[in-house]
């Protein structure tokens, strides 16, 4: 924001979005929910979907949000705008309310790509303040939209083939595909066989950071203290019982549940292991590919309530955006036409780490492409 | 009371974990004072209090310090730093969680070589050093209903000394502590203060019968807050276990209090409701990356180290191992004490002048050795006269050495001529003063000739007298006895 502040940026308001950045519908706000403005009856996508609207309703021309399994870029595709995530630790995380700390990213929506790396040249960069803030040499990544090289791509087959598919989805994907074949560039069909345990791996690590990272909120400092306390602890279990909403306790209880000494092997170990297998993987697709394509999302937008029921099912939104998320690469997601009912749809492309410049210029050629 | 043949059988393992306080300015993950005594809460900022979107970062003076102790205690230096997350509600740990290291602490293995009282000496090993941060304190203040919290000590840097469960005795553990706080007092990286808190110590102690190979269940003893309270602590535990495993109890691996008053310790916690930490990798940091330059600058920086001249105080000057221990107990004296054998070569002497009247000099004052008035020029040349003779060593260190410190530029030779101190040692001044002390004293010659030998003191003290402290005692005697023996 200072950064921003200092290019003469106007600032103009803050948005809505998931209590702490859990969720993927923007029903597990305090302040209620935000609306979709492709149709009110449906979601705008979550976290951040305060932020998505109000670029999609014309509120404003750029908003950030933040993007740890998939915040920036499911919203995106939900309200048909451009949301990058860009490589983790290319921004600065100092004054971002930590949910998961080794995933979270500072993203940006807008309409247009190259208002979207102009913002990202700003706020990218180290940051003193932030040692695990990259050191790298920042591009102007707005002066380097100009895409005319053959590009290797890569579409991964178990996101074409999944049966949670939407059927319009995937032909819409399969089309971007045959007009890049068309164009003459290498597009290939991937397996991605760790895309399974992508979910798992991700929601074993985030949660576990989540749990430690939200254990600030415990009524001695600041926040809410519950009224009803009488003895310490007491205080720790009535203010965290009152003062968070159930998806993040259900994440806190899960965090907890998966560092605790009997089970920690099991899984908060084991999920590291896999998450080096899904990271060395994805960087070895992105040596032989320059981009990974694949859809943003499953499904469009759907219905309030529709999977507030089965957080199962809620989780599974997240299947095809968390895979660079774990890896800590950079994607984008572009307006990919709409469904029979006139819900947008996204379009995701994953570039190597650090390589914004790249996936800014693709996804402009893209949507050139493809309008 | 337990029988001391029965104790006899057992042998007691302890292994001790020592927390130091870091002597940097500011805290371990923060730029905020570490400065103590304050009003509370006042060196506090966002970071230190755990504010939502506030990151850390690390000290590099402490990951320093924390270097510069494994250096001197011959640990393996860890190139590659990673901090790591202990999780725990209580209300002085802002965060809800303190950023230390688990796997791969900045320094592993390691030697401490103690020197127990009776001179022998063992080595204790160390299992590692790690680093971390301090928690606030917690106040109960009378009259308060309420618990009220200080965060000015939150983030302080701390080292986490963890010794191996070598030692057998609690002089052992004594001796280990003395070593440790020397250690961290030579480096400069911690006062070393027990009772203010700037280092403590938990110990981990056990029993077993003589002659096993494995140890029994370990009980920590928390809340000492004085070596002396440490070697109580155990030497109570000790017979506790004892006496339990006499009784065929068995006993609880837990977490014991210890009351300085009653000289007891009493549970605090079984194992079972422990805490689970939670330890994980901190991911709001980058690992710490030590390279062979800056080690290598922090090996260049390394003080002497006590042992080393307590070795050298031995075999250089030629000193017994009580001087050389004592010499070597504190940087700032041992350094002195170099500074002052630089000038002269009587090097006893020299020891003796400083465990002596400086010593007790300074403690009277409590000043530091940097506030002695004395050139160290000027006191070599006072051992000197001391050593050749020339003023007897009481009048060195009880007329001399006061006047100097009133007049400290004076030369002592010159302040020994003007008060008329210069010792007499030519047998020609010194005969007729014993001559005539054996003639004043006929019915003393008499009793002495007749077998009362332990007179001579008595003629001593009035040769002494006579002479005004003048007389050298050597020749004294030697006159004294000849005129007796007659």
């Amino acid at each position: 924001m200072e950064r921003l502040l200092q290019e003469d940026a106007i600032i103009i308001g803050r948005l809505n979005c998931d209590e702490f950045g859990m969720g993927s519908s923007n029903e597990n706000s305090v302040h209620g929910k935000v609306l979709n403005a492709a149709d009110e009856s449906r979601v705008p996508g979550g976290s951040s979907g305060g932020s998505a609207v109000a670029v999609q309703a014309n509120l404003c021309t750029v908003s950030l949000g933040t993007d740890t399994g998939g915040s920036v870029r499911q919203p995106a595709a939900f309200t048909g705008i451009v949301g990058i995530k860009p490589t983790y630790s290319r921004v600065s995380r100092w004054g971002l309310i930590a949910y998961a700390s080794s995933f979270d990213t500072i993203g940006i929506f807008s309409r247009e790509v190259s208002d979207n790396a102009l913002v990202m040249e700003i706020i990218a960069g180290h940051d003193k303040q932030d040692s695990t803030a990259s050191r790298k040499m920042v591009p102007a990544y707005s002066t380097l939209l100009h895409f005319e090289k053959r590009a290797r791509v890569a579409y991964l087959k178990e996101s074409i083939d999944s049966p949670a598919l939407q059927p319009e989805i995937k032909e819409n994907t399969l089309q971007v595909l045959e007009k890049l074949k068309a164009e003459g560039h290498t597009v290939e069909e991937v397996q991605f066989p760790l895309l399974k345990y992508v979910l798992p791996t991700y929601y074993i690590l985030t949660t576990a950071e989540a749990s430690s990272n939200l254990s600030r909120f415990d009524g001695v400092k600041y926040g809410y203290r519950s009224p009803h306390a009488h003895n310490l602890e007491s205080m720790y279990k009535l203010t965290r019982s009152e003062g968070f909403g159930e998806e993040v306790k259900r994440r806190i209880m899960l965090g907890t549940f998966v560092l605790s000494a009997s089970y920690y092997d099991a899984y908060f170990t084991k999920a590291q292991k896999v998450r080096k297998l899904i990271r060395d993987f994805t960087e070895d697709l992105l040596n032989k590919y320059d981009y990974i394509v694949l859809p943003t999302t499953p499904s469009t937008a759907f219905k309030f309530g529709e999977h507030s029921g089965d957080p199962v099912a809620m989780y599974l939104e997240d299947l095809f955006t968390v895979p660079a998320s774990v890896s800590g690469v950079p994607a984008i997601s572009i307006p990919n036409g709409k469904d029979a009912q006139g819900l947008p749809i996204g379009l995701q492309i994953m570039a190597n780490a650090f390589k914004e410049a790249e996936l800014y210029a693709f996804a402009a050629y893209v949507l050139k492409l493809n309008p | 009371m337990l029988d001391k043949s029965i104790k006899d059988t057992y042998e007691l393992v302890i292994g001790l974990e020592v927390h130091a306080q870091l002597l940097t300015k500011s805290k371990m993950y923060t730029s905020d004072s570490t400065e103590y005594g304050n009003l509370p809460n006042t060196h506090i900022s966002v970071i230190t209090l755990g504010h939502p979107g506030t990151l850390p970062k690390v000290n590099k003076r402490a990951v320093e310090y924390a270097v510069k102790m494994g250096i001197a205690c011959n640990s393996e230096i860890t190139r590659r730093n990673i901090f790591a997350r202990k999780n725990y509600f209580y209300p002085d740990l802002p965060k809800g969680y303190q950023i230390t290291q688990d796997k791969g602490p900045i320094c592993v293995g390691g030697v401490v070589p103690i020197t127990l009282p009776d001179g022998t000496e063992k080595e204790v090993a160390l299992t590692r050093i790690h680093m971390e941060e301090d928690a606030g304190k917690s106040m109960h203040l009378a009259g308060e209903v309420d618990t009220l919290v200080d965060f000015n000590r939150a983030g302080v840097p701390l080292i986490e000394i963890v010794s191996e469960p070598d030692m057998r005795s609690s002089e052992e553990a004594y001796a280990y502590l003395v070593e440790i706080k020397k250690l961290v007092r030579y480096l400069d990286i911690c006062d070393g203060n027990m009772e203010e808190g700037s280092l403590r110590c938990d110990a981990n102690i056990s029993v077993r019968k003589r002659g096993e190979s494995a140890y029994g269940k370990k009980v920590e003893v928390k809340n000492m807050n004085s070596f002396r309270n440490v070697a109580r602590a155990i030497e109570h535990e000790f017979e506790r276990q004892v006496l339990l495993a006499e009784a065929g109890v068995e006993i609880v691996s837990e977490t014991r209090t210890f009351d300085a008053t009653t000289g007891t310790t009493a549970s605090m916690r079984t194992k079972e409701d422990l805490n689970d930490y939670r330890y994980f990798p901190e991911p709001d940091l980058s690992p710490v990356v030590i390279s062979e330059e800056w080690l290598q600058s922090v090996r260049e920086s390394m003080p002497p180290l006590p042992r080393f001249l307590y070795q050298k105080f031995m075999q250089t000057y030629q000193l017994p191992a009580y001087d050389a221990g004592v010499l070597t107990e504190s940087k700032e004296i041992a350094l002195y004490f170099e500074a002052l054998c630089t000038h002269t070569q009587a090097y006893k002497g020299a020891s003796n002048m400083v465990m002596g009247p400086v010593k007790s000099y300074l403690n009277e004052l409590t000043l530091s050795i940097a506030d002695f008035p004395i050139p160290v020029e000027n006191l070599a040349k006072l051992v000197d006269l001391a050593d050749t003779g020339k003023v007897s060593a009481s009048v060195a260190t009880q007329r001399l050495f006061p006047t100097m410190l009133a007049r400290p530029e004076v030369d002592p030779l010159a302040l020994a001529q003007e008060l008329n101190l210069i010792q007499e040692s030519d047998t020609a001044s010194i005969l007729p003063i014993v001559e005539e002390v054996v003639a004043a004293f006929p019915d003393k010659v008499a009793a002495y000739k007749g077998g009362k030998k332990g007179l001579l003191g008595m003629f001593m003290g009035e040769v002494m007298k006579r002479s005004k402290g003048k007389a050298d005692p050597k020749v004294a005697t030697q006159l004294l006895t000849e005129q007796l023996e007659k």
